[in-house]
């Protein structure tokens, strides 16, 4: 795959060593290092005053070639003439580990340089005096920055920083917080006239949009320095002998295999995609666990405290492993990590590598990861993932403009941060990339929005936050400042209640899931089987519970879709039978037989199956566009199947597949009409009308933009208030105002999120005119996981595979028939 | 129609959460909270300014269906004190029309104790209805009573499905309304404040999208026993 690369550093000869003063040359040497020429090619960048961005693998020095010319200019000019370099982390305890290692050669060279951190936790007093006398480098996060630029001091603290550093930028860039980062930077930009900007990133596939990212508008004066290539990681499909399940995600079948692997490794970190996977595969490890192999949990439910103590257990080498989520995707340096194991298959290449990563942060080793799929279709998506660590491929980001809600509040911190003139504002939005497209008017509405609500009945023009006098927007009193530094931020959390067992705080539990449970219900949590008792006020009273079958939560979050990268790869592999020698042998006897009683899915086709079973018609389709997607396309279809007049009765969606189910035959109408572009229009717009799924995005645009409070002084605004109120607000804005922008923010947010309309929408482009329909006697093979999904919310704990393996027996008996 | 009897009166209940006394042709809502929006507004959070205009088509339908000969608001008609003379004209005209076709009574609540006089209708500290006094806040009351206040909503689970709505709670002596208003939020009908103004079981009825559901009471289950 071609990528842009302006002025790679790495085909042009080493930069002269001379750039290192002798005192830095001098502590490298004494600690038996030698300078790498990606941190030379850093230093060279700083000389010329270019920005930069520097994309090397984990465990090549990328911090500290980040920090390097920061560190000689201070060696040279002295320290303590205010703000000289700011370094943004996605996470606070990112920045404090860095800060920590950064201490270190500072010490060492005996450099008078001060360093400090600042997150929410940093004592007010603390924070206050770093706003008046500032450090020579401050570590933060970007809603620390926002925080900052709301300040009068601002001006002052940032008018002669002249470097900004941006770690992990390929884990911050492509969201919301990312949005506000970039706002944040060209508002900076504006302060400080002598500022270059330096990202640090993983690999990534688009160098050049990522650059853009970082350096804002003056893209061809920034340089892209290349570390160089770790050693390939050793990745591998861990398929234990014998049956791999048709359908589910426990990877029960590999438990001990697992097991094994852990016990023969240094220190592994097991990632999942869900908390209840985690929550399952924790306890079924445990379980067999005879050896008592250390092994903990940690995800983003379960309490800090109890984090933090699985990160110090494992910092201080206590662990065997540690089943983790995406908590563990980034953050500090693990040294004794020797082992990878992702079960459940990776969704995306980019993350995979991501995770692999986490293993032997050194840059001489390579990294070694297992993968466990978790049922047939995941071996097919491990096989395509591993084909795309071999060639270094990597997903691209899909293209995504700037957020409204973030721009909203970012236009309300400019007003109370100083105020602003709406032609300079929009200038300088313009110059960060996610916003370059967009327009005035649609800015001028945003402004409009923050002022009085953006409401056409202009009722609350004498409530408006901001005022305009002469040229500039200010905020019309005190309290409007207050209230924007208590939401300043982009993430919002799902409503959560607490969990408590006797005096023990466990966590945190989404509301939605609790909603589900009536008293008497055993769950698992924290590790723990757990009875519901009762709620009492926001916190869930649970109690041990006896039963062995626990219900296992389906939390939603943290489920990410198939990657549209990853799933070509995979329809690429089922279409090109010569290159399954890899695959186990029960999966290839598989589609050996999907190719005999139906066809394979061509790469570039929609393969619809229709078959008659029990007293139904089924109809099965094979997009590969991911769950998100295919459970957008599942409502409009069986909506359009209603109208067709075939009586459908319910749908079922997988990450590969979408089955629906009606009284009539869907293969007797007509296909192409059923699958046409077009459901796009007035069929979504009906079905939005009533999703809840539009109600919980729209809490969050509506927490981002400032229309409800995340908190108030003094007191903190449950979310199960925040929740309520935010849908009685949805309803009234949607039926008086549909036009209004926050709902067009919403809609944005919905198509390329939980919905994933623009995925769904390209798949129906493509495969127009291309849809191959088999009509069958019988449900066919590749159509077997995805009708076992079908009840599986019903069946649940430990006789769920036993069922789900009885089924797929009879069912393959069905089909081989 | 659902229908209960409050000392040996027949009342029924309307989807919209107000109740009707068909035998006094009076319709009772509680909690309108006009003006909740602009109420947030004036302290910087700017939600949609079309509450009053929605609560208004709420309260119009109901008189449409019913037809009664007076109308009572049981108290936090305005969700402060300001509210009346935040009125858009609009509504202010509207509750005028309606104020000539029924007797509009404006009983007190705690977010509005003083009513301005210039509001059409009239205002009372309390009522009756026979035998039932008709009240905003019920704690102190001893005989039956119609009354709102507490914006009772129940959660129900249904096939694993959590549905929270509005509700009536009803003993056969008390009838606790649900809140009116488009922006009232609402408080689990299991919360001791609500499970205490009612002695014995009490029937939950809770509105549904296109029919009110009774959910017959239960004996009092004790409070969570201490671990």
């Amino acid at each position: 795959m071609p990528h842009s690369r302006p002025m790679s550093a790495r085909s042009r000869p080493e930069p002269p060593a001379d750039l290192l003063p002798a005192r830095f040359a001098a502590w490298f040497a004494g600690r038996g290092w030698q300078i790498r020429s990606h941190q030379l090619a850093m230093l060279e960048a700083a000389r010329a005053g270019r920005s930069a961005l520097l994309v090397a693998p984990t465990g090549g020095g990328k911090t500290l070639a980040g920090f390097l010319p920061s560190l000689v200019e201070l060696a040279e000019q002295g320290g303590g003439r205010g703000l000289h370099t700011l370094y943004v982390s996605p996470l606070k305890a990112l920045a404090v580990d860095v800060a920590r290692n950064l201490t270190q050669p500072v010490a060492e060279m005996g450099l008078a340089v001060s360093i400090e951190t600042r997150s929410g936790d940093t004592p007010p007093g603390k924070r206050q005096r770093q706003r008046l006398r500032p450090p020579d480098i401050l570590l933060t996060t970007p809603e620390q920055i926002a925080l900052l630029l709301s300040f009068d001091e601002a001006a002052a603290m940032f008018g002669g920083l002249r470097h900004v550093v941006i770690d992990e930028a390929h884990a911050l860039w492509a969201g919301k917080r990312g949005d506000l980062l970039a706002l944040g930077l060209e508002r900076i930009a504006s302060l400080a006239p002598g500022l270059r900007r330096v990202g640090l990133s993983a690999t990534v596939a688009d160098r050049g949009r990522l650059l853009r990212w970082v350096v804002g508008p003056a893209v061809d004066q920034a340089v892209l320095v290349e570390g160089a290539p770790g050693a390939p990681p050793e990745a591998r499909i861990l398929t234990p002998d014998g049956e791999i399940p048709w359908s589910g995600h426990s990877a029960r079948y590999a438990l001990r295999a697992i097991l094994q692997a852990v016990a023969g490794a240094g220190t592994s970190l097991i990632f999942v995609n869900t908390r209840s996977q985690a929550e399952f595969l924790f306890q079924s490890l445990w379980a067999l666990n005879d050896d008592a192999l250390a092994i903990a949990l940690h995800h983003g439910s379960l309490a800090p405290e109890q984090r933090r103590k699985v990160e110090a257990a494992m910092a201080a080498g206590r662990l065997k492993a540690v089943v983790c989520t995406s908590t563990l995707d980034l953050g500090i340096d693990w040294g004794a990590v020797d082992l990878v194991i992702q079960v459940g298959a990776p969704k995306g290449a980019a993350r995979m590598i991501q995770r692999i990563g986490r293993a032997n942060h050194r840059l001489d080793a390579p990294s070694r990861a297992l993968m466990v799929p978790a049922n047939r279709f995941e071996v097919l998506e491990c096989e395509a993932a591993l084909a795309a660590i071999d060639e270094g491929a990597l997903d691209p980001e899909a293209m995504r403009s700037g957020a409204l809600d973030v721009l909203a509040q970012h236009v309300l911190g400019c007003a109370v941060g100083g105020g602003f003139s709406d032609a300079a504002l929009y200038d300088e939005i313009v110059r960060a990339a996610p916003y370059a497209g967009l327009d005035r008017r649609t800015f001028d509405r945003v402004v409009d929005y923050v002022a009085t609500g953006g409401y056409a009945l202009r009722r609350y023009e004498r409530f408006a936050r901001i005022r305009k006098v002469g040229d500039i927007w200010r905020i019309s009193h005190g309290g409007i400042a207050r209230q924007y530094r208590l939401n300043v931020g982009t993430i919002v959390e799902a409503p959560m209640l607490k969990v408590r067992l006797g005096r023990r705080m466990l966590g945190e539990i989404e509301e939605w899931f609790i909603d589900q449970l009536v008293p008497g219900d055993s769950f698992v949590f924290a590790g723990l089987v757990l009875e519901f008792r009762g709620l009492d006020e926001t916190t869930a009273m649970v109690r041990k519970s006896a039963a062995e079958a626990p219900k296992v939560p389906s939390y939603e979050g943290g489920k990410f879709p198939l990657s549209t990268f990853l799933a070509a790869k995979v329809r690429h592999l089922l279409a090109h039978p010569g290159q399954w020698r890899r695959l186990p042998a029960p999966v290839t006897e598989w589609l050996a037989l999907q190719r005999r009683y139906s066809v394979l899915p061509g790469e570039h086709q929609l393969l619809v199956e229709t078959f008659p079973r029990a007293d139904k018609f089924y109809l099965v389709a094979y997009p590969f566009e991911g769950r998100l997607a295919h459970q957008t396309l599942g409502m409009l279809l069986t909506r359009r199947m209603e109208r067709a007049g075939l009586g459908p009765l319910g749908f079922v969606a997988s990450d590969y597949a979408l089955a629906a189910w009606s009284l009539k035959d869907a293969g007797r109408a007509d296909l192409p009409a059923l699958f046409d572009e077009d459901m796009l229009g007035d069929d979504l717009e009906a079905w939005l009308a009533e999703s809840n799924l539009m109600k919980r995005t729209f809490r969050t645009n509506a927490v981002i933009a400032g229309l409800i409070e995340r908190r108030y002084p003094g007191e903190t605004k449950n979310g199960r208030q925040v929740t309520f109120s935010s849908d009685l607000i949805y309803d009234v804005l949607r039926r008086h105002e549909p036009d209004h922008i926050l709902l067009q923010a919403t809609y944005a947010d919905a198509a390329a999120g939980l919905l994933d309309i623009r995925r769904l929408g390209d798949m129906l482009r493509r495969v127009k005119g291309a849809i191959c329909h088999r009509p069958l006697a019988r449900v066919s093979p590749l159509a077997v996981p995805v009708l076992l999904d079908i009840g599986r919310e019903s069946v649940r704990g430990a006789a769920t595979d036993m069922l789900l393996a009885e089924a797929a027996a009879a069912l393959l008996a069905e089909a081989a028939r | 129609m659902s229908a209960v009897t409050l000392a040996g009166l027949r009342l029924e209940l309307d989807p919209s959460g107000a109740v009707f006394a068909p035998e006094a042709g009076v319709l009772v809502v509680a909690d309108l909270h006009f003006e909740k929006g602009s109420s947030f507004a004036a302290r910087g959070v700017l939600l949609p300014p079309y509450d009053s205009l929605v609560t208004l088509d709420g309260l119009e339908g109901a008189i449409g269906r019913h037809g009664p000969r007076r109308v009572v608001a049981l108290g936090d008609s305005f969700h402060d004190a300001g509210g009346p003379a935040r009125l858009d004209p609009l509504v202010r005209q509207r509750l005028g029309r309606l104020a000539a076709t029924a007797d509009l009574v404006w009983v007190a609540g705690n977010h509005d104790p003083a009513l301005p006089a210039s509001l059409p209708g009239r205002v009372a500290e309390c009522l009756e209805l026979g035998p039932v006094a008709l009240i905003h806040d019920p704690s102190a009351c001893r005989g039956p009573w119609i009354a709102g206040h507490f914006h009772p909503k129940a959660r129900v689970t249904v096939r694993g499905r959590a549905i929270t709505a509005r509700c009536f709670v009803a003993d056969g002596e008390r009838l606790l309304l649900p809140a009116f208003g488009a922006y009232a939020g609402g408080l689990e009908v299991r919360d001791p404040a609500i499970r205490r103004l009612f002695p014995g079981a009490f029937d939950t009825h809770v509105i549904g999208p296109g029919a009110i559901h009774r959910l017959a009471g239960r004996p009092r289950r004790a409070a969570l026993p201490a671990e």
